[in-house]
């Protein structure tokens, strides 16, 4: 069996020790088989674990929960039949989830627009990052429930909110992390731009954004993450428009649908797991062929 | 021996491509880096100035490819196609071998094809045939080096600076690397500066070797190193190589007391 993308670690770390290895093919790209002892010992541990989890859940709802509060933590074959089995329910949660991931897109990509401009003429005038800089860091450090208000008051309550709070949670992340991949560059590559009279703009376009990469993915990935949280939060608060899987959170605890609420929340979290591995394929498409740390976390 | 003596020595082969003229460096904090350093290098020299850490030899290097202004005096070179081989291989580590030899070709606005020539002939020179395609973090510490050496080939400079650049390799390499930077300077005739603390190294490549002080950093000797090239790796274990060497050593002792 060959290993895809779900095992990058352990091809980058297979690949560090040999960087001497004269007929090494091009680094990232490289398979290898492995064998079904490698596979238990990847997928026993959790699977394991889940089991006692299930195991748990099960004892409580039928071994502490008395049958008239069952409706507090139902067996998980419930969920299932109910919130996911069950077509009405599940493309009920899959059509907010839908809304809701658009919402976070749409504010990650506003994030990501701000950030770069942002982090792009803060590394070019030290004057500018210090304006800059505490104003992100207050912007930051202001709990998102403190701004709802005004958030609502200034845009309404509809998608433009929503998507105001993914911008606002998911902002820091990516200004911080390309400033610093930016300024990331070694003084050594520094001095080798300086002696052949290269341009702002080369110096920027040839050693800055390609050294700030690796960090610019890690800032991404941790944005998206929260600009999924950003969409579900704005969406738990800002109700007009289409129903996305905050205003259906709601519904559901309102109305004691236990099933579907906890459905939801294994389909948000899913959602979240999702974006996750994508930016994490996408950095190591991106930077896995040089980068050692790429692929060491996904 | 005063500096005004190796301008009159180091002159004698043709005119000079790179010349310190009573150049002075004082920091902003007051320490004396370089004090009055004259020295003209022609094409076809190659003078290695070695002396203890912190002595202002890599200083002096700063000052000629301008990455740094000199205090005082004056510094003559041309810095369009300055040759200038650090410390460290500094390869951009998102960059093949070929396209980080083309780097320096693409920095000076010369046209895709020549410097895709220009490269693998470089590449070919240094020896790295085999690993256009590898990134730097597969390739050892020796071919980083020689990937840096074909990088700086590639604009053909007619002055060289190196900055302690085979510090980090180990014994072997390092001595592999002198014999290649040897034939280099004799198959391109460059002027070269070297900067190194192994005076081994400086007798083995130089036509002519100094040796600098620490604070302030002076050149307080310097030596002509009679050797033809090519020089045979064997040279090294040669009575004469081990005499002056030591001769070197002692004057290098003598003024780091």
């Amino acid at each position: 069996m060959t290993i895809t993308h779900d095992d990058d670690q352990q091809i980058s770390t297979a690949d560090d020790g040999s960087s001497a290895d004269a007929g090494a093919p091009v680094l990232g790209g490289k398979k290898r088989r492995r064998s079904a002892a490698d596979l238990a010992r990847q997928f026993l541990p959790p699977l394991f674990l889940g089991a006692l989890i299930v195991g748990a859940w099960y004892y409580v709802s039928y071994g502490l929960l008395t049958e008239e509060r069952r409706f507090l933590l139902r067996p998980p074959h419930e969920i299932l039949q109910v919130g996911f089995l069950d077509w009405d329910h599940f493309s009920e949660i899959l059509q907010a989830l839908w809304s809701s991931t658009r919402v976070a897109l749409i504010g990650l990509a506003i994030s990501i627009t701000i950030g770069f401009f942002l982090a792009t003429i803060m590394s070019q005038t030290k004057i500018v990052e210090r304006a800059i800089f505490p104003y992100m860091v207050m912007l930051q450090a202001i709990p998102i429930l403190a701004i709802v208000p005004l958030i609502g008051f200034w845009w309404g309550y509809g998608t433009t909110s929503r998507i105001a709070v993914c911008v606002i949670i998911s902002l820091f992340p990516i200004i911080v992390n390309t400033l610093f991949g930016l300024q990331s560059a070694e003084r050594g590559l520094h001095d080798l731009f300086t002696l052949h009279h290269a341009s702002r703009l080369t110096r920027l376009r040839k050693l800055m954004f390609p050294a700030a990469r690796p960090a610019i993915f890690a800032g991404l990935r941790i944005s998206a993450g929260l600009s999924v949280i950003g969409a579900i939060v704005g969406d738990y608060f800002f109700g007009q428009g289409a129903v996305g899987i905050g205003q259906l959170l709601k519904r559901y605890s309102s109305r004691l649908e236990g099933e579907e609420l906890l459905a939801a929340v294994i389909m948000s979290s899913a959602l979240g797991v999702v974006v996750f591995l994508f930016f994490g394929w996408l950095q190591n498409v991106a930077i896995g062929k040089w980068h050692e740390s790429s692929g060491v976390d996904s | 021996m005063t500096a005004a003596d190796s301008t009159v020595k180091a002159s004698g082969v043709g005119t000079p491509v790179l010349s310190f003229d009573h150049t002075q460096m004082t920091f902003p904090d007051g320490t004396e880096a370089v004090r009055d350093v004259s020295l003209n290098i022609s094409r076809g020299e190659f003078v290695t100035i070695v002396g203890p850490s912190g002595c202002g030899k890599s200083t002096l290097l700063k000052i000629a490819s301008g990455l740094l202004d000199a205090t005082g005096g004056n510094v003559t070179v041309d810095r369009d196609r300055l040759g200038y081989v650090f410390q460290d291989a500094t390869l951009l580590p998102w960059r093949t071998v070929l396209s980080n030899v083309e780097l320096l070709a693409e920095l000076h606005d010369i046209p895709k094809d020549e410097r895709r020539r220009l490269a693998l002939e470089a590449i070919e020179t240094v020896g790295l045939s085999g690993f256009v395609n590898h990134y730097p973090r597969s390739l050892s510490g020796g071919m980083k080096m020689r990937a840096s050496l074909a990088r700086t080939l590639t604009l053909k400079p007619p002055v060289f600076l190196f900055d302690e650049p085979f510090g980090a390799v180990d014994e072997i390499t390092r001595e592999h690397l002198n014999d290649e930077t040897q034939r280099l300077f004799q198959s391109e005739g460059f002027a070269g500066l070297f900067i190194t603390h192994s005076i081994a190294e400086a007798v083995f490549m130089s036509t002519k070797v100094m040796v600098m002080s620490a604070r302030p950093g002076r050149i307080v000797a310097e030596f002509d190193v009679p050797f033809d090239y090519p020089r045979k790796p064997e040279l090294r274990f040669d009575p004469e190589f081990a005499a002056l060497s030591g001769e070197i050593s002692r004057e290098l002792r003598g003024s780091h007391q």
